[in-house]
């Protein structure tokens, strides 16, 4: 994101004097240019200019040269010899470029460079070094480590050259000790990565006197219509077969020579130090001078070798098959949505590549260390296009984030002059008068604004000429405003506004957000109020399962592979009916989870391995189960409602995503510790958990345990039962099967349950419970034992009780069950305690005998027998 | 005693006062009943002589009877003192004897812990509430239609690239090409119950949604690919931004307490127009009072309500979102994204109820 120089910053605007990094980006981000870091120098001194008296080429046994130099420091840190003279320092550099009587740049031993590096007079090559002449790189300047800082390249005029003294704080010279506020821009603000652009902001947050540069840069771009077509600089042609949603690639396409440059003109060094401030190398002149009006202005640009080129310049879509080495070196396939700028060889039309538009060059027809007469180009690309081609070939360069964000469609013969200046200026270039300006961007139409959406939409109440002063300042030209209503053409770096909406948010955000006032709104009061009653019941589970003692947690839904292995599931089955993430953060686990047990799993897991022990947890969250028959999901376009049809063709697509409820409980189910009684956990905690989830919501549920040979794989084939609510299967409960436990570090006969309370809410009622009267009448108790078959069920017996007892059954409760020797094989005995009450009288002996007799005669149907 | 006709006076009021010596004596519940039976059961003294007045003398009957009745109430008076007395002692003593140390730890149960996120969730789905909201929630694997399209983020914004977005494959079957044309993701944003809020219930609508969002951040101290966020949406006639302030004022005192407010600073998402920041204040922020970034906030964007069919010339709304995330390592200080994502039980454990 772009980096803000206070002192760049100065060309446009007039900022205090004193005005700190600090207070800039308060400035700034009143008006939402919001401060990313406030970057300060990562260097401590002394870093000095040094002047090189005389280096001595040591050729060494690792087949290095080395110099050894002695380098004049000024007096102040220069060396003393045992006359107490001062004498240069005696330093050991192995720079190739290093020679007597350049000016470099000398770190001294106290000084710290990025990363720590201290600077300590040291042992090396059989001399002591006592600093280091330093290179771009290590003083955190660029990329360059080809050699060490020659200060006759840094661009001074020879009388500064001259004035440079040994001594000299070479931090301040390079501005190396001063800090840059990088700020964020949003992507509807592209104008503001530029210097013009934050100037503008500044004012606009300050009040601060501000010259729009392209005002006075406009005043002396030559005119287009003064010369006929054949004495243009270069002939151009845009020619674009391909447009992405029926906008041209390029309307506007602006190509200015400058001839006869003189090679190897030095950047000046303000220009060069702004740069490097900027984040960006210096390379040449022409390439540094196009980049700089980029930052100032925002506009990118490129110099081509004019010489090198063959007009016309045809702008065009790549042609399946074309490739580009880009300036990177990076070769390309093209694809037809790339937009290029191509010439025309042998007068072959756009035969030759020389770049993809708005993003890199391409190696041929770049200006060299040869070149003498240069065509800048500065043009409008369509920011779509832009925007595929960068990510499509991940080149993300400065120009591409300025033409994706929008660029100024008026601003190219401005930039294109500041360009030419420049390279006359420090280039000895004579700028051509016959640029060629192909320019088919389209007028804006007028915003009809009504001033009274301030108040609609911002709450504000602003006069018409505080409206219009508002609006005239960010560069509308507004005209109209005598019936309340204006119409307000914006200006041509602000494509972003297009709606009244927009218009209101510069008027607030100008005025101030901090000005509106504050107002708390009242929702009506209709139909339904407070929680639905499904999640009023979420809530419910969640309460009751932590009551219950266990602890919630959250895990990610991802899962994969060896998920499906630890729980025994067929992947085969598992994945075909599995939502599955194109772009997974992990590749082994790339599906969602059809059940949360496996998520939850690795929640345990990671619980046990930190040596907790007695881990009990569950979960609440949603699975995702994708039909593969599903039907295609339409794509449809914003801001027009969609049919009935096309919402029910969205919905119908997207895979079910039912909330579940899941645990799992390891380890002790109760430890009193030093009270003695320690029972681990099995199938019976995960079945009272469950039941006491479906007992709080008034579920009516039962557990109806599958054969042996029907239960999951995961599950323990003997201790596992599905929870059916209203007939339908909700979920599961048991143990985990043994394997599954060693599969996951778990204990054995771990439990676990899965509920899917969707299912499950879908089967309760949402009306209010209605209460039954409570019986003042004694009650009967009694105590019934019944021997069975294995094969009959608890909960089929007890059904039987139930019925057979009628309404006067109060309780039942199972209070033993005995499996031995004198039952014989495969017999087992429950004994329940029941409650018998009538709501209106007092039970005799004969009633309840008459209600025992029906027990035991129901029970003898299903093959239980009443123990004497 | 010798005799059992006789009626003696003196015998029987010797024998009753060496009874009630007798009791004063006593120092148990099993002497005293002794006691009662030597000198006040059917044998004693005491009943022979009642029985023996029957054979006195009419005048003498009555001398006798008051006697007898004074003799008895003193044996029953000093008897009842001193049960009394013996029966509170044992007691005493029984007591003494089960007295336990009651700061022997005690932990027959664990005690169970609900997540501090979903926790927080329900407070501030409360808040909406109270304001007489209602809560709303859509699915996490959505179309790109209610995630993008409707919001107004155009087909080639960069938040639809594959760097921001989880994208859903396609069934094989239909979809040779891989999974272009699904048009399905996870959701990057709960704002994507807006559009299905307003078609759903219409207008005007004031609608919260609490929910679960994805976004390829790989989890570190500050992300999570996964987090929540609380979309609050209202849509009426007679909306503005002094509205979105008074909500967010009223919800950032609600989630950090009575001197907390809120401040907006100028932003831009594609589905507010205006849109700001939300920056928050608050006096136990971490390195002392001041601001920090909360979360998103504006004024929908006419062309959201277009989505949903709603003319923009007739209706305004406003709409923000928050991090639940972010709430929470806000109010609890905590520094690192992993512990409230790893679901360590030891984290769950910390949270009580507390402003």
């Amino acid at each position: 994101m772009p980096m803000v120089d206070i002192d760049w910053l100065r060309d446009d605007v007039e900022v205090p004097r004193d005005l700190t990094y600090g207070q800039l980006a308060k400035d700034l981000v009143r008006v939402g240019l919001e401060e990313e870091e406030i970057h300060t120098s990562q260097l401590t001194g002394p870093i000095v200019v040094g002047y090189v008296v005389d280096a001595t080429p040591e050729p060494q046994k690792n087949g290095k040269t080395i110099n050894w130099c002695h380098v004049d420091v000024g007096d102040e840190y220069n060396d003393v010899d045992e006359d107490g003279n001062k004498v240069p320092r005696g330093i050991v550099c192995g720079a190739p470029n290093m020679k007597a009587g350049e000016k470099v740049v000398v770190t001294l031993p106290g000084a710290v460079l990025p990363g720590d590096f201290r600077i300590e007079p040291r042992k090396t090559y059989g001399h002591i070094s006592d600093g280091m002449c330093a290179s771009e790189r290590e003083l955190g300047l660029g990329d360059s480590h080809d050699g060490i800082i020659l200060l006759r390249d840094y661009g001074f005029t020879p009388e500064e050259y001259e004035a440079l003294k040994p001594g000299d704080d070479a931090m301040h010279l390079l501005h190396l000790d001063q800090p840059i506020l990088e700020i964020n821009v949003t992507p509807d603000r592209g104008y503001a990565f530029s210097y013009r652009g934050i100037a503008r902001e500044y004012h606009n947050s300050t009040g601060a006197k501000f010259a729009d540069p392209v005002v006075a840069l406009n005043e002396r771009v030559p005119h287009v219509e003064d010369a006929g077509d054949e004495t243009r600089d270069i002939d151009v042609i845009i020619d674009d077969d391909n447009p992405i949603h029926g906008v041209v690639g390029c309307d506007r396409y602006y190509a200015r020579a400058v001839r006869g440059y003189r090679p190897g003109s030095a950047t000046p060094n303000w220009m060069r130090r702004r740069l490097t401030r900027a984040g960006m190398r210096s390379l040449s002149l022409p390439v540094d001078v196009t980049n700089y009006v980029m930052l100032d202005l925002g506009q990118p640009m490129h110099a081509y070798d004019l010489d090198k080129i063959e007009g016309p310049i045809v702008v065009r879509r790549a042609k399946a098959g074309e490739k580009l080495t880009t300036l990177d070196g990076k070769e390309h396939d093209l694809d037809p949505e790339d937009l290029l700028i191509t010439d025309s060889p042998n007068g072959q039309q756009g035969s030759r590549i020389l770049g993809i538009a708005g993003v890199m060059g391409g190696m041929y027809g770049e200006v060299t260390d040869e070149t003498t007469n240069i065509l800048l180009e500065a043009a409008h690309f369509d920011p779509i296009t832009i925007a595929r081609s960068a990510r499509r070939h991940k080149i993300p360069s400065e120009a591409s984030r300025r033409f994706e964000r929008g660029v100024d469609d008026k601003l190219q013969p401005a930039a294109a002059q500041m360009a030419a200046d420049l390279l006359e200026k420090y280039g000895e270039a004579t700028p051509s008068l016959t640029p060629r300006d192909i320019d088919t961007t389209p007028r804006r139409t007028p915003i009809v604004f009504k001033a009274s959406e301030v108040k609609r939409l911002a709450g504000l109440d602003l006069d018409l000429n505080e409206i219009n002063g508002i609006l005239t300042d960010i560069g509308c030209v507004v005209g109209g405003g005598g019936n309340g209503e204006f119409t307000v053409t914006p200006p041509s770096w602000r494509p972003d506004l297009t709606e009244a909406c927009d218009l209101v948010e510069e008027i607030a955000r100008i005025y101030g957000y901090d000005r509106i006032p504050t107002r708390v709104p009242h929702a009506p009061v209709e139909g339904h109020v407070g929680l639905t009653a499904d999640q009023r019941r979420k809530r419910e589970v969640a309460d009751g399962l932590a009551e219950y003692g266990l602890v919630e947690t959250l895990s990610y839904p991802f899962v994969g592979p060896a998920d499906y292995k630890a729980f025994m599931i067929d992947a085969d089955e598992v994945e075909p009916v599995s939502v599955q993430i194109v772009n997974p953060l992990a590749d082994d686990r790339p599906f969602l989870r059809r059940e949360l047990l496996l998520t939850l799993a690795q929640t345990v897991r990671r619980n046990l391995r930190r040596g907790i022990e007695n881990v009990s947890c569950y979960e609440i969250g949603h699975v995702y189960l994708a039909d593969p028959d599903a039907p295609a999901i339409p794509a449809l376009p914003g801001a027009v409602r969609p049919t009935d049809e096309q919402l029910a063709a969205l919905d119908a697509g997207l895979p079910e995503q039912p909330l579940h409820v899941a645990a799992i409980m390891t380890g002790l189910a109760e430890d009193d510790g030093w009270l003695g009684n320690r029972r681990a956990v099995d199938w019976s905690d995960a079945v009272e958990a469950a039941r006491r989830v479906a007992k709080r919501l008034g579920a009516d549920v039962v557990l109806d345990p599958p054969k042996a040979e029907d239960v999951p794989a995961q599950w323990h084939p003997g201790r596992a039962a599905r929870i059916v609510a209203a007939g339908e299967t909700v979920g599961f409960v048991g143990e985990l099967h043994p394997k599954v436990d060693d599969e996951l570090g778990f204990p054995h006969h771990t439990a676990a349950f899965e509920i899917d309370l969707t299912a499950l809410f879908g089967t309760l009622s949402d009306k209010p419970v209605q209460a039954k009267p409570i019986s003042t009448f004694p009650p009967v108790k009694q105590d019934l034992a019944f021997t069975m078959p294995d094969s009959l069920t608890a909960h089929e017996l007890e059904e039987a009780i139930r019925q057979a007892a009628g309404d006067v059954l109060e309780s039942i409760e199972l209070f033993d069950v005995y499996e031995g020797d004198q039952l014989g094989e495969g017999r087992k005995s429950l004994a329940y305690a029941v409650t018998f009450r009538a709501p209106d009288r007092t039970l005799t002996s004969e009633d309840s005998e008459a209600i025992r007799a029906r027990i035991v005669e129901r029970a003898a149907t299903l093959g239980a027998q009443l123990r004497a | 005693m010798a005799g059992n006709t006789q009626f003696d006076a003196d015998a029987v009021q010797q024998a009753v006062a060496e009874g009630i010596a007798a009791i004063e004596q006593a120092s148990s519940m099993e002497e005293l009943k002794a006691i009662r039976g030597k000198y006040a059961g059917a044998q004693s003294a005491m009943t022979l002589a009642s029985k023996a007045i029957g054979s006195l003398d009419k005048d003498q009957k009555k001398e006798a009877g008051k006697l007898m009745g004074r003799l008895r109430a003193d044996f029953g008076r000093a008897y009842g003192t001193k049960e009394a007395e013996v029966k509170a002692a044992e007691e005493a003593a029984e007591l003494a004897s089960e007295t336990v140390d009651m700061t022997l730890p005690v932990r027959r149960k664990p005690l169970g812990a609900r997540h501090p996120l979903p926790k927080l969730m329900e407070d501030i789905e409360d808040f909406f509430v109270g304001m007489g909201w209602q809560i709303s929630d859509g699915p996490e694997v959505e179309t790109e239609w209610f995630d993008f399209d409707a919001l107004n983020f155009g087909p080639d914004h960069p938040a639809r690239q594959m760097q921001d977005t989880f994208y859903v494959k396609g069934s094989q079957a239909k979809d040779a090409a891989g999974f272009v044309g699904s048009n399905m993701i996870l959701r990057t944003q709960t704002s994507s119950d807006q559009v299905r809020g307003l078609i759903g219930h219409g207008v005007p609508l004031y609608i919260a949604c609490p929910g679960r969002v994805f976004r390829t951040d790989e989890l570190d101290a500050t992300h999570t690919p996964v987090f929540h966020q609380v979309e609050a949406l209202a849509v009426d006639k007679d909306l503005t931004m002094a509205d979105l302030k008074g909500v967010l004022d009223k919800l950032a005192v609600a989630m950090f307490g009575p001197e907390a407010k809120s401040r907006l600073r100028p932003s831009y998402f594609p589905f507010t127009e205006p849109s700001a920041e939300i920056d928050l204040w608050f006096p136990d922020k971490k390195g002392g009072p001041g601001w920090i970034e909360w979360g998103g906030c504006g004024m929908v964007n006419p062309n959201v309500l277009r989505s949903a069919g709603i003319d923009p010339d007739d209706y305004t709304g406003f709409a923000f979102g928050v991090g639940v995330e972010r709430t929470l390592l806000l109010r609890h200080d905590i520094n690192d994204m992993h512990d409230l994502v790893e679901g360590d039980v030891r984290f769950s454990e910390q949270f009580v109820m507390g402003e």
